[in-house]
């Protein structure tokens, strides 16, 4: 599939992104990119996913499932949206609170897929992407079923 | 401390409250419930709970587990969490229990599993750090 098919496909199931997903649509996120290989989704601030009373700061549950899912849409669209990828682990690094009162945006991009495979590294930041919240790395596996190996990971002539 | 009292300290975080998680205390020996809801779906062609959800219920069940053992007055903050997904969740009750493995001035180390059916296949693992000691910066 060439790049301008991807992204014509992309754009036909960008709204499913995030409505397929009863969680993603009640955390409120957004989809703003979903390109190949590259998602960024945001949740705008809201009161009621405040973690800690004390300070109106998201909790880590909504980070959690907002780079998880920017992740995972990376991952999907890293590997031609065929599949759902199922995700293996993610670690987060909090490098700061989020500001109150200021959307969380998650930025996603994956590194290398594989047949079995896919990286991803993402950041989440209040508004400054050079100024993050948290990174986190993630890794997810492509479904036994998935249809095709993505074309510009397929190895010369021989099997991965 | 009771699972009342627990549930109270817990439910101050509107994330907390409204994601519908509750303590289950006996003694010392805390468990986390999440009852099963609709909107803790990810996936609906699975289905499956939302990975998010996961984290944040073995996150959540991490700074119970800290309020109950550290007599914490504020709410530990997350330095950084690392998440295996073991298996899919499936759309039912889910439990986590955390184990504070070591416990200094300013940080503690947790360890954290949670499952579904029956412990012995877990469902998911967190391991983090929290920040318990805050008198210095806000």
């Amino acid at each position: 599939m060439s790049d301008d098919d991807l992204q014509k496909k992309l754009d036909e199931i960008r709204d499913l992104v995030v409505d397929f997903s009863p969680h993603a649509a009640a955390l409120g996120m957004r989809v703003q990119r979903f390109e190949p290989g590259f998602c960024i989704i945001e949740v705008p601030y809201d009161p009621t996913l405040v973690g800690d009373p004390d300070t109106g700061v998201f909790h880590g549950g909504v980070a959690s499932a907002l780079l998880d899912h920017a992740s995972g849409m990376a991952a999907a669209s890293g590997m031609n949206a065929e599949a759902s990828p199922a995700t293996l682990d993610l670690r987060i690094n909090y490098f700061r609170a989020a500001k109150p009162g200021e959307a969380l945006v998650a930025e996603a991009r994956c590194l290398k897929t594989t047949r079995h495979v896919a990286f991803v590294t993402a950041i989440a930041h209040d508004g400054d992407p050079d100024d993050p919240v948290a990174t986190a790395q993630s890794s997810f596996m492509i479904p036994a079923n998935a249809p095709t190996t993505p074309e510009h990971d397929k190895p010369e002539g021989g099997s991965q | 401390m009771t699972s009342e009292e627990l549930d109270a300290i817990l439910a101050r975080s509107p994330y907390v409250a409204r994601l519908g998680a509750k303590a289950s205390l006996h003694g010392d020996e805390l468990t986390l419930v999440l009852p099963f809801r609709d909107d803790h779906i990810g996936n609906p062609m699975l289905p499956a709970i939302h990975g998010g959800v996961l984290g944040a219920v073995m996150e959540i069940a991490a700074t119970a587990q800290l309020f109950v053992q550290l007599g914490l007055k504020r709410f530990p903050r997350p330095i950084d969490v690392s998440v295996d997904y073991l298996r899919s969740a499936k759309p039912r009750d889910l439990f986590a229990r955390a184990i504070i493995a070591r416990k200094g001035r300013r940080v503690a180390n947790v360890r954290v599993e949670a499952w579904q059916e029956t412990r012995d296949e877990l469902t998911a693992t967190l391991h983090g750090h929290f920040l318990i000691a805050r008198e210095d910066r806000s």
